[in-house]
């Protein structure tokens, strides 16, 4: 009846799990208990769960990545805390469920923090940017969104029920094969990355199909914002890398399921093709990554220089040129696999050349900042903060781009630290600039910038403490995933990491508490202009938060950093623009379809990992119902009446009026 | 109709005359590019999926544990026929989609069934091949060769199986709809998507069969 599924499933023995999963359910019943009694869960239901908004899918995005990263930061608070107490005795985590965290970690940050934080913000921004009302597919956008949390949940669900995998955040075969891994961890990992990894790749071809063919009139490819253009490459590799990734877990499923030979030890498997396949994905993930937050960096150090961005052409060639060469790299992850002196040096060459475009947008931003008048608030300090954090990860990543080096540091502490160099100080930097830039669009108020501050210098001191002496003990020999250790040289080196992780929980707190100050003080940081950084592109010419058609009439482009343009001649000719003639505008009615899809979704995972058949078949039949129902609505969109368009974008512009007449008083 | 206007298809499928002023100012694109573009993207990605599953053959066609090879397993004259039909099916698509450009039932209904019906019989031999290798001990789990060519030509299997499910519903909801814009919008993409699989199966055809058989 339950497959697999026993009592014995509960890891009643192990204190750890269960207290940490009493806690989150009795923080998860609380916040619904509370959201019920307060009578607000028909409105999430209609404004949120349903939304095929851009901005509100955004916003959930983001939401969702900011709760897992609370989840995967604990994770490597217990690694940190692990090595520093287990020289020369167990520590207290034991072996099988220390290697349960560093998989989690792992699976989480990357897919689960990482990724939704990335898509969150090219979700909110880029439609604005592109001056236009919605994504090409609103409805799909839905479906992704709640596809992701499928996979969340599933990976959380793992903390409980079962376990999760003991792998790595990539399931190596053999071990990851049914006779290594026996239980259901590797299963929960390949269906939670299968459902999330559909949600993504229907995003990427959603957000191909968005930049390249609906854009504001006078948008043309060469005016549109880097972040934009930035998205346009991240998707591209979204579509042509995740389906690599579906297939490579589809075959380890058919190994583990059906007792298939394409990874085993026996029957002619290859083990190595793993390796070249997961990668062929995996290196351009990174990339998935980083190049959203190398768009956020370009606009936020741009608007707060008060200078168009440096070389805007290069930055796009450059942006194009990674897209590209990000799928020609992928072996240097396994120099060791003994391919040949001929192979390991092309790769080692393409890895090295990588460098170079983005050599070429760190100059390009520091010549954006030259001579500028620049706003040293938040989001520019996490820039400036990646900047210098990103080269020294750049640098190291091209001494591991060379193969003799790379033999004696692979799979060490300093690729470790490698590569938290460049996630934490490229994306996740990018990710938090991007999350303070853009908050009062989504919300209508600033964030507090002390607090903001404050949690920089944490994130960013911590940071190097962390880190910095991980690549110290790589160089020493100590290999990555080691549970305990017997070397007394490393012992005070892993002491100060595991300072540096304390040093960076303080500002996680400092950024939760200044979550809560700015919400407690929204009326004094009042975003009322709409265009609180004097911003250059299109988002800041909508309120803030802009209105569910996002434009009442289309701005009509003529140049680069449009925004800018529009706000130059506003001043010039000391007036706005005439008052357009506003018409109806239809825009997506709110569907539950992705929501009800992911609820099936959920089932199907969770069945397909403890072979309940019954229950797979059942979720099945309900996934392709919901299809049926949606593709059989009549009425899919709704009309805003041309009189409350007016009304809206009144108000919008008696406000960028007062702006104006501000902005001429003080020259 | 002209022939041509039917075959492109355009005229009906700009969105109503009072969107019109903004349509041709704005330079945007018409709903039917976008479902297009966006659907052609996303057969891009599923190409790449299987090009993965290709990769993985060509790697493993010679891993065969010491069992059969693809030279013992082979019917060429069964993979002909299947050839014929899915090659048929796709012309019959055509037709189908002329149908429902022109609005006429017939065409359209006569031109799907036969679709269903081909791609059916391509199932159906596919299947019985399938247990056939099964029944004389060649099944997937005999060797790394048999899995990645079960996987391969399955998961392309599993395509046109849920392109016949997506083919008998665009059926029941242009009976129970019309042609409406959307419909015809998604009539579009299933035979996009019904063509690609042709693709793909001409692919299969010559790097796993006929360069099977070579060996």
């Amino acid at each position: 009846m339950l497959g697999k599924l026993t009592w014995a499933a509960i890891p009643f023995d192990q204190p750890i799990p269960l207290v940490a999963a009493a806690l989150v359910g009795v923080v998860i019943i609380g916040v619904l208990a509370w959201i019920t009694l307060k009578g607000w869960l028909p409105y999430l239901w209609r404004e949120w769960i349903t939304s095929v908004d851009h901005k509100r899918i955004g916003v959930m995005y983001i939401l969702l990545a900011m709760v897992m990263l609370l989840r995967g930061f604990v994770d490597a608070i217990m690694m940190r805390s692990q090595q520093a107490l287990a020289f020369h005795s167990g520590g207290y985590l034991p072996p099988e469920h220390y290697d349960q965290i560093f998989s989690a970690h792992g699976t989480l940050m990357i897919l689960f923090v990482a990724m939704p934080f990335m898509i969150g913000l090219m979700n909110l921004v880029m439609p604005l940017q592109l001056g236009v009302r919605d994504v090409a597919f609103p409805t799909l956008n839905s479906v992704s969104l709640w596809l992701t949390a499928t996979g969340a949940l599933l990976v959380n669900i793992s903390l409980v029920v079962g376990e999760f995998a003991r792998t790595g955040w990539l399931p190596f075969p053999p071990l990851s094969e049914i006779a290594y891994s026996p239980g259901v961890g590797v299963d929960y990992y390949l269906w939670s990355l299968q459902i999330s990894g559909v949600g993504t790749l229907l995003t990427g071809v959603n957000f191909v199909t968005t930049v390249l063919k609906i854009h504001a009139p006078g948008m043309t490819y060469m005016r549109m914002p880097v972040f934009c253009w930035t998205t346009l490459a991240t998707n591209l590799m979204i579509v042509a890398a995740f389906p690599i990734l579906t297939a490579t877990l589809a075959m380890l499923l058919l190994d583990r399921y059906l007792g298939f030979h394409f990874f085993t030890n026996e029957a002619g498997g290859n083990v190595m093709m793993f390796m070249n396949l997961i990668w062929a994905w995996g290196h351009p993930e990174v990339y998935i990554l980083v190049l959203p937050a190398f768009g956020v960096f370009s606009e936020v150090v741009s608007t707060l220089s008060g200078k168009p961005l440096f070389g805007y052409r290069s930055m796009v060639m450059a942006t194009m040129a990674i897209c590209l060469l990000s799928f020609t790299v992928w072996l240097h992850h396994f120099f060791t696999m003994g391919a040949g002196a001929d192979v390991n040096a092309i790769f080692g060459i393409t890895s090295a050349i990588i460098a170079v475009p983005t050599g070429v947008k760190i100059f390009n931003w520091l010549f954006t900042m030259y001579g500028g008048r620049i706003d040293y608030s938040t989001p520019i300090l996490w820039s400036i903060g990646f900047m210098v954090t990103f080269v020294i990860g750049g640098v190291t990543g091209v001494l591991l781009a060379v193969p003799p080096a790379d033999f004696v540091l692979h799979e060490s502490l300093f690729q470790v630290a490698h590569f938290h160099n460049v996630i934490i100080g490229g994306v996740l930097f990018g990710a938090f600039a991007g999350y303070t830039f853009w908050f009062p669009k989504a919300f209508g108020f600033r964030l507090h910038e002390g607090l903001g501050k404050a949690a920089f210098w944490c994130w960013f001191v911590g940071f190097y403490l962390a880190f910095m002496p991980l690549y110290v003990v790589g160089l020493m020999g100590m290999t990555r995933r080691m549970q305990h250790y017997d070397v007394a040289a490393w012992h005070p080196w892993l002491l100060i990491a595991a300072g540096g992780a304390a040093i960076i929980l303080v500002g996680i707190i400092l950024q939760i508490a200044q979550l809560a100050v700015s919400i407690r003080r929204r009326e004094e940081l009042r975003d009322v202009t709409g265009d609180p950084w004097n911003g250059r592109s299109l988002e800041w010419a909508t309120p803030s938060p802009p209105p569910d058609f996002n434009f009442a009439v289309l701005p009509r482009v003529e140049g680069r950093d449009a925004y800018w343009t529009i706000k130059q001649r506003a001043r010039q000719q000391g007036r706005l623009s005439e008052e357009p003639r506003y018409t109806d505008i239809e825009m997506p009615r709110n569907s539950p379809t992705g929501f009800i899809c992911a609820f099936f979704a959920t089932f199907m995972g969770f069945a397909l990992i403890w072979h309940i058949w019954w229950m797979v078949a059942v979720a099945a039949l309900g996934a392709y119902a919901t299809f049926v129902v949606f593709a059989w609505r009549d009425r899919v969109e709704y009309v805003i009446p041309a009189d409350e368009v007016a009304r809206i974008d009144r108000a919008n512009r008696s406000a960028r009026g007062a702006a104006l007449v501000h902005m001429q008083a003080t020259p | 109709m002209s022939a041509f206007e039917a075959a492109v298809g355009h005229e009906r499928d700009l969105p109503d005359r009072r969107d019109m002023a903004e349509y041709v100012a704005g330079g945007l694109v018409s709903k039917r590019i976008i479902v297009g573009y966006g659907f052609w993207i996303f057969l891009l990605s599923d190409i790449v999926m299987f090009s993965a599953f290709f990769a993985t053959y060509a790697v493993l066609v010679d891993a065969t544990a010491g069992g059969p090879s693809g030279r013992d397993l082979f019917n060429l004259r069964n993979v002909a026929i299947e050839t014929a039909c899915l090659l048929l099916s796709s012309f019959t698509c055509g037709l189908a989609s002329i149908g429902a450009r022109t609005y006429r039932g017939s065409l359209f209904y006569g031109a799907m069934a036969a679709t269903c019906i081909l791609g059916a019989a391509f199932l159906f031999i596919e299947i019985h091949e399938f247990a056939d290798m099964v029944a004389h001990g060649a099944g997937p789990t005999r060797s790394a060769f048999l899995s990645a060519f079960f996987t391969l030509v399955g998961c392309h299997g599993l395509h046109v199986t849920a392109g016949l499910l997506w083919l008998l519903t665009m059926m029941a909801q242009v009976f129970a709809k019309g042609y409406r814009a959307d419909i015809r919008r998604r009539v579009l993409c299933f035979s996009l998507f019904w063509h690609t699989l042709d693709i793909i199966w001409v692919a299969i055809f010559t790097v796993v069969y006929l360069m099977g058989v070579e060996q």
